[in-house]
């Protein structure tokens, strides 16, 4: 097992380049997600009320909708490489990379149908 | 290899044979609360941006689950777990970025760290909750 060149090994970087790919992503993630997971909690704990016109009239705003886009971004991606580790300790052979198939279909999928319902609330406001 | 009669070794003790700190239940912990919001989280999550993006129907199905079967109860074991596991989960969290930095691994620091975070989670829950319930 080589450790890449004497270069590449002062310079903290494996023999691809992208050893700490994951690693930073996931501290990346993390701090957006701090930032946006707070203020979603408080958004919502400041909330009058939780009612169909209240919540959407709320989300209808975009000083509403684009953060929590961007936290569906951030988090999702951050819940994606999470699970993707859960999947590498505990599951091998053949069954790890089906699972890993069906993490990005289910991170996909989830994260396209959380972001059209924002843009249709955004982009409908609230019908009376 | 294949030639050698198999001797019994003797097997390392098991995780459950040792003492169990602190600190190996809230790594642990970190994993299971960050998985369970990966999970039911993002399935309560979507379902909740669907149904309101849906129109007052569906909006009302969404809190009928949530708030109104067997006296809201799945709104609250759902709504309480996801609030502790996310405060528990962004506690472990700023520990791992202080960690992260090589701080704070002297064996009392690093206990004392460990605690603050199930400290830190279960007040800033309760406080949450008190507040939508009754601070309003």
């Amino acid at each position: 097992m080589g450790n890449g060149t004497n270069l590449g090994r002062v310079r903290g970087l494996g023999s691809a380049k992208h050893g700490a790919h994951h690693w930073w992503h996931q501290r990346l993630t993390a701090a957006a997600n701090l930032v946006l997971m707070l203020w979603f909690m408080i958004a919502i704990a400041q909330l009058p009320a939780y009612d169909y016109a209240t919540v959407r009239n709320w989300v209808s705003s975009a000083w509403v909708a684009i953060p929590l886009i961007l936290l569906v971004a951030s988090v999702f991606y951050h819940f994606r490489l999470g699970l993707q580790v859960l999947i590498e300790d505990y599951i091998h052979d053949e069954l790890q990379v089906v699972l890993m198939i069906v993490l990005n279909f289910f991170t996909v999928g989830t994260a396209a149908v959380a972001i059209f319902s924002i843009l249709r609330i955004a982009f409908t406001g609230t019908p009376a | 290899m294949a030639t050698k009669p198999p001797v019994a070794r003797p097997l390392s003790p098991h995780v459950w044979h040792v003492r169990w700190p602190i600190t190996m239940t809230v790594s642990i912990v970190h994993r299971a609360t960050g998985d369970g919001m990966a999970t039911v989280g993002t399935g309560a999550f979507v379902w909740w941006l669907a149904a309101l993006a849906g129109g007052k129907d569906s909006y009302a199905t969404f809190l009928h689950v949530f708030t109104q079967f067997w006296g809201g109860a799945i709104g609250y074991v759902v709504g309480i777990g996801l609030t502790l596991s996310f405060f528990q989960h962004m506690a472990t969290g700023i520990r791992h970025f202080l960690l992260d930095t090589g701080a704070g691994y002297e064996l009392k620091s690093n206990r004392i760290g460990a605690w603050l975070t199930v400290i830190g989670s279960v007040t800033l829950t309760a406080a949450f909750w008190l507040y939508l319930l009754g601070g309003k």
